[in-house]
């Protein structure tokens, strides 16, 4: 089936409806649930020229070392590197259940032919990548060649096996929220798994109305095919009131089915911490420096 | 596959200790607060339990003389004499002191009348705010808004606000009248008075002279001895269509002049081609916000028929999120309803809805069970014959019917009693110009709705009223040109 049909979005409607989801007032309990979920469900992220494996072997550590003295603390889903760090990260995270995630098809700009980025995922996926994050390719999207897009992202899936797929649309590329939608429904048709803002490296990254866009299109993909897209808001996200305002956002557009690291995911690098304070807050009632917190 | 978890909102009620509520309220006349000469009283209750919040002055018709009295002696003496800028200064001052005091306000206004706090918080109080700076500024540029006309107060304004935007609406009253010299006799509803009676107290604060803002608490009689008063030169009324026939019966051949702002039974229209998602956002903000006792509520969904079975999905699954309850509760989305008769009344049009074969959908919300509650509702399979159609429930009712053709769903608009407000929702904007020439309300958002601003008339079409509120327009009902 496909959906290309443009599917118009009101630029102001949607930062209004925005709006009102973060006005929601988050407290007590469900303060301290929202925390710890959305410890699940980050992938920890790093994705720099400089990385190196010694960076990359500690971040793995922290993955399921969030914060010793405080325990109780659930692991992150998955840790998000480049393709040469995919073995590195596979050896150190063994046994604990986290997924290694990597970046593939000529991340971040997609700027390659479609065979260098079919190897790439290959060799990702061989080397033990449980998941795969590509991008699609914005000038052949803006150009308006659609098919070609959608072919990209079916070959890309193809040659992901059994590993997940999450596909980059780096909205701030896309720069209207149409565009966001028509890219939305056009990776879901063509095989995604999660669809995902950013790369990270574009600025805006995961901006609100983008993210909510997204989830009203996996929730009118699933009225109509019956299944369940993630979403991966990524860039930006820095701070545990930003990460429990999307968890309102999630709830009332796509419901609790997807208040789950199978179906949600943060991509973030600092994020992790700032969760850790606000935890070790609920509890003590006191803020800690940010020196009790390990940065890896 | 991880287990998802249940994700409930804890509590989040707003504060009530900063609040300073008397036991019992008397009437503000000539700048003191008076007990009133029928020495009658009575409650004020909060809806959402039932439980008497204070006790308020029942005014008769010597006290409404008494008011009428005082507020032409500070007409004579004092407000009409008075330098533009000065009477400015007044006005200022009042915005400001709302300002400083908007939680207070926002708690009382939600206490008083039911209404969430979101609402009370980020409408009512900021907006009245609004009016009276926007006002404030007008005092002395009276003759920019009448280019070569001398613009001259009228005299004593007797004012009868609804109970739906209590202090919202007694600064909609309020700021022009000072604004343009007239001194007031302001009567708030009698399920609602609270937050007017705290208004004369940042009166008082505020030091206008005595007299030149009166307030008189008291149901129908006391209105209806305000409407008559051979003292009084204009009468502003918001409220009923029912009551507003009376009002102008009475000031018939009087002299007095009036401005009425009665219901309405605006259409919503949707095209297909519009963006579908906000477009359900805000019909639901359309019809349910404050319960539906909105006069300009968008209670009439024309749905494009194609898309119609997709909207109407969309729009009961929002239902089904919306959060019904504790008024207080910051989380809220849908309060209490004002009133026992209120709530009758609405209970009334959705029992006449099932009785004429509409089909009725209900969010899955539970009330609680003290109180004054409705869940938000939506009918199906109706049509312009049925009355839930054609007349005003004043509640959190939606009556969805489907069109064709532009001219068909601009025939359906047209084709009611009412011409208030209205709303059209498409991509394209030839559609909106189109629509926007052709319905006949007072107001049309276009892929928007309930949007207020102090600078824009509000007023309506046929039984909608007479006159218009807010921007130049408002003010030219508060002065004679000459």
């Amino acid at each position: 089936m496909s959906t290309n049909v443009l599917t118009p979005i009101d630029q102001i409607g949607a930062q209004e409806r925005v709006a009102r989801l973060f006005s929601r007032s988050i407290k007590k309990e469900s303060k301290v649930q929202a925390l710890h979920l959305s410890l699940r469900m980050i992938d920890l992220t790093t994705l720099e020229g400089k990385d190196s494996p010694g960076k990359v072997k500690q971040l793995c550590y922290k993955a399921s070392h969030l914060h010793d003295s405080f325990p109780g603390l659930p692991n992150v889903a998955a840790i998000c590197v480049y393709p040469t760090m995919v073995p590195i990260a596979k050896k150190a995270l063994e046994g604990t259940g986290i997924n290694v995630a990597s970046v593939a098809t000529a991340f971040p700009s997609g700027m390659a032919d479609l065979q260098a980025k079919l190897d790439e995922v290959s060799s990702v996926v061989d080397a033990g990548a449980d998941e795969v994050d590509m991008v699609i390719s914005r000038g052949k999207f803006l150009r308006g060649e659609y098919a070609y897009v959608s072919d990209e992202i079916a070959k890309v899936k193809e040659a992901c096996g059994s590993a997940h797929l999450k596909v980059i649309l780096e909205t701030g590329e896309l720069v209207t929220l149409d565009n966001v939608r028509l890219a939305s429904d056009l990776a879901m048709d063509a095989g995604a798994d999660f669809i995902k803002t950013s790369t990270g490296k574009v600025s805006p990254a995961a901006t609100p109305p983008v993210v909510l866009t997204m989830l009203e299109a996996i929730r009118d993909y699933q009225v109509k095919t019956g299944k369940k897209i993630g979403m991966k808001p990524a860039g930006g996200i820095g701070t545990a009131k930003q990460a429990i305002q999307y968890l309102v956002m999630i709830k009332e557009t796509l419901g609790e089915d997807w208040l789950s690291p199978d179906l949600f995911r943060f991509g973030a690098s600092s994020l992790a911490n700032d969760v850790l304070m606000q935890i070790v807050k609920q509890s003590t009632g006191h803020y800690q420096s940010k020196d009790y917190f390990s940065i890896d | 596959m991880s287990k998802t978890i249940k994700w409930e909102y804890s509590p989040a009620p707003e504060g009530t200790d900063h609040i300073e509520l008397k036991k019992q309220y008397e009437l503000f006349i000539d700048g003191k607060f008076v007990a009133p000469k029928s020495g009658k009283y009575f409650k004020t209750i909060n809806p959402s339990n039932e439980k008497t919040i204070a006790k308020v002055a029942e005014a008769d018709q010597s006290d409404v003389n008494h008011a009428v009295a005082s507020a032409k002696k500070a007409y004579d003496k004092t407000w009409s004499k008075m330098l533009p800028k000065e009477r400015g200064k007044y006005i200022f001052r009042i915005a400001r002191l709302l300002q400083e005091r908007a939680r207070e306000f926002s708690v009382i206004e939600t206490m008083d009348g039911g209404k969430p706090i979101r609402e009370s918080r980020d409408v009512d109080v900021p907006l009245s705010a609004a009016h009276f700076f926007y006002h404030a500024g007008w005092a002395d540029k009276l003759e920019y808004a009448f280019p070569g006309r001398q613009a001259q107060p009228i005299g004593v304004a007797g004012q009868i606000i609804p109970w739906n935007f209590p202090l919202l609406m007694a600064a909609w009253k309020l700021a022009p009248a000072l604004a343009t010299g007239n001194t007031v006799v302001l009567k708030p509803a009698e399920t609602t008075p609270l937050t007017a009676m705290k208004l004369a107290e940042i009166i008082q604060e505020a030091d206008l002279p005595p007299g030149v803002v009166n307030v008189v608490t008291g149901a129908g009689k006391t209105g209806q001895a305000i409407v008559n008063h051979s003292d009084i030169n204009k009468i502003a009324f918001t409220g009923s269509t029912e009551v507003g026939k009376y009002i102008m019966k009475a000031v018939a051949g009087s002299g007095k002049k009036y401005t009425l702002e009665l219901g309405g039974k605006a259409a919503n229209i949707l095209f297909e081609d519009a963006a579908i998602d906000q477009a359900v956002e805000g019909i639901i903000n359309s019809i349910f916000f404050n319960q539906g006792h909105v006069c300009c509520a968008g209670s009439r969904l024309y749905v494009q028929e194609g898309i119609a079975d997709e909207v109407i999905s969309k729009l009961q699954k929002r239902m089904d999120t919306l959060i019904v309850g504790d008024p207080l509760d910051k989380n809220t989305d849908i309060g209490a309803i004002n009133s026992k008769m209120q709530l009758d009344k609405i209970k009334m049009y959705v029992k006449l809805g099932l009785d004429e074969g509409g089909s009725i959908y209900q969010s899955s919300c539970s009330v609680p069970k003290k109180g004054f509650w409705h869940a938000p509702t939506i009918f199906t399979d109706v049509s312009q014959s049925n009355r839930i159609v054609q007349e005003e429930i004043f509640g959190p009712v939606l009556a969805i019917q489907t069109f064709r053709t532009v001219d068909e769903v601009i025939m359906k608009a047209n084709n009611s009693a009412y011409g208030l407000s209205g709303g059209v929702w498409t991509d394209k904007g030839s559609k909106i110009f189109k629509v926007t020439k052709d319905i006949r309300a007072g107001v049309i958002w276009a892929n928007t709705f309930n949007k207020f601003d102090p600078a824009s008339p509000f007023g309506g079409y046929k039984e909608s009223g007479v006159g218009s509120e807010g921007g130049i327009q408002g003010l030219s009902g508060y002065v004679n040109l000459v």
